[in-house]
């Protein structure tokens, strides 16, 4: 009877137990070897030490990065949300309901290519002789090409272009949470359509938005993809200044280190979110 | 009211436009007669189809690609449901604290996470190579596949499982029998996505594969080689084959399931 009850008090563990071994054995292990790496010295065998964080902040080129990912990061978040809002609202209010899964679909289709090509696609369209400036010099707007390819100008639209597309389904899924009654209700009560956005449909959408905005946040700001292809090297962000590290001079401590400042500036923007990621839960 | 319509619907337009005027130029230019993948078009031709369909190390990183999705995105599905019923059906101490445990690697980039195990498996002694990456894709794929199937385990199932239970099943057999079935369009769904993820990843499988690798890290070698019409042939091969078996999945999988 007694073994009967210990194997029963065991069983969940033998469900949960695959995935938390998993987890622990490739996600915390590896996190730990990086962050006591990131204690070491490269080439030199040093242990504890704080070198690298040193470097990092002593390094103009080092934290210039961190500073260059936030400023991008921010940039995206802001110009996708703001040019996703309204996409999303034509979407959800103005297209009947049976197109509005067809149009939802169509704003999907391009990102059915590999993120890598996706991003290689801006950069045949924004290149010295691509398709925009052949147009715009086509039509005279332009009586030189311009460089738009390796420059922070790709980046962000590159970025860009990956989350309107993201925070559109995001805030498209929000307004239709919406009950017409509120709109109904406000209107009774009085508001023109102005006053109804402003003070019923933004703010009740604004939690969603606030998820879509950290998301954006998260995933922008750990992307090597977009800022390698199309920002090239004249201006590094800093998943190109860790892959650097990695790649040309195998200097993982240093790489680590940088890893370990970077989940921490996501970790604080998670804090910083959490209210509104919490309200979302509920 | 009506002017509004009008201004938000061109504004639309103009979204659309900006959504496709890349993979507009991608497909366009992979068709190319000439070297440089720019204006003027002068194609149409098929060259650099032939050219990408010719080329073994592409066609290599096809197969692997597929082999590695599916076999990491099993895993990921294997381990994600089990754990979702094993939270979802008993109570476990610190169940809240394990499940963000689990589903933590969603919150950290992909770049940390393959640069994490290269390191331990550099620590370890495990070579670079599909099976390193392959576990990389599992850890990205585990959290997402776990929380689909948890976020769909509801009391409609309990009934179901402990009437098996009461008729004499045993634990494996509810799970097999019961819950599988009728947890299917959310293990298929988070099956699909970890396929999705898994296959369209650079990254991971750029640090943890050296001599074979999968097609996204093909494709990154054909960027050295800068603005090039092959590059284009092969995004429109992989959209192309994309497009077709999303539609197959929306008019097979989830036509059924509206009424």
């Amino acid at each position: 009877m007694t073994s009967r009850r210990t194997i029963e008090r065991w069983r969940p563990w033998a469900y949960v137990g695959p995935a938390l071994v998993w987890t622990v054995a490739f996600f915390i292990l590896p996190f730990l070897v990086m962050a006591w790496v990131s204690l070491t010295v490269h080439g030199t065998g040093e242990t504890l030490s704080a070198a690298n964080y040193a470097q990092f902040v002593h390094n103009e080129s080092y934290w210039r990065a961190l500073v260059n990912s936030l400023e991008v990061t921010a940039i995206v978040t802001v110009v996708s949300i703001l040019l996703a809002y309204p996409f999303a609202w034509f979407l959800a209010e103005i297209v009947p309901e049976r197109w509005q899964r067809l149009g939802l679909m169509l704003a999907v289709l391009p990102f059915w290519t590999s993120y890598v090509v996706r991003s290689y696609s801006w950069l045949l369209v924004l290149a010295e002789n691509g398709v925009v400036n052949n147009a715009l010099t086509g039509i005279g707007l332009l009586s030189d090409p311009v460089q738009m390819a390796n420059t922070r100008f790709a980046t962000v639209t590159g970025f860009v272009h990956f989350f309107v597309m993201l925070l559109t389904l995001t805030i498209f899924a929000n307004l239709k949470q919406l009950s017409p009654s509120y709109r109904k209700a406000a209107a009774d009560l009085g508001a023109n359509g102005v006053q109804i956005f402003r003070h019923v449909i933004l703010p009740l959408t604004l939690p969603g938005i606030m998820v879509g905005a950290f998301l954006t946040f998260v995933l922008a700001i750990g992307d090597y993809i977009t800022p390698q292809i199309l920002g090239g090297n004249n201006e590094l962000l800093m998943p190109q200044l860790i892959m650097m590290q990695i790649g040309r001079r195998g200097d993982f401590p240093l790489a680590s280190a940088l890893a370990l400042i970077l989940m921490a500036v996501v970790t604080l923007a998670y804090f910083a979110c959490a209210r509104w990621l919490r309200i979302e839960r509920a | 009211m009506k002017a509004l319509k009008i201004l938000t619907s061109v504004y639309a337009l103009a979204v659309y436009g900006f959504i496709f005027l890349p993979v507009a130029v991608l497909v366009l230019f992979s068709f190319q007669a000439s070297l440089f993948p720019v204006p003027p078009f002068t194609g149409p031709s098929l060259r650099w189809y032939e050219a990408v369909l010719g080329d073994r190390s592409l066609t290599a990183g096809l197969v692997n690609s597929v082999l590695v999705a599916t076999v990491s995105s099993l895993v990921a599905v294997a381990l994600g449901f089990l754990s979702a019923y094993g939270f979802a059906r008993f109570r476990l101490p610190g169940s809240g604290l394990l499940r963000a445990l689990v589903t933590a690697p969603l919150m950290v980039s992909y770049l940390i996470i393959g640069m994490g195990l290269l390191i331990l498996f550099n620590a370890v002694g495990l070579p670079k190579s599909l099976l390193a990456a392959g576990i990389g894709h599992a850890v990205i794929n585990l959290p997402l596949c776990f929380a689909i199937v948890y976020s769909q385990m509801g009391d409609h199932q309990l009934n179901a499982e402990r009437a098996a239970r009461d008729l004499g099943a045993r634990s494996r057999h509810v799970l097999v029998l019961i819950l599988v079935p009728m947890l299917w369009p959310a293990l298929f769904a988070s099956f699909f996505l970890a396929m999705t993820f898994s296959w369209d990843e650079f990254v991971i499988a750029f640090l943890l594969t050296r001599f074979e690798t999968t097609l996204p890290v093909e494709i990154w070698g054909l960027l050295r080689s800068g603005l090039n019409p092959r590059t284009n042939a092969v995004g429109s091969l992989v959209f192309g084959v994309s497009i077709v078996l999303v539609l197959i999945l929306e008019l097979v999988v989830f036509r059924k399931r509206r009424p």
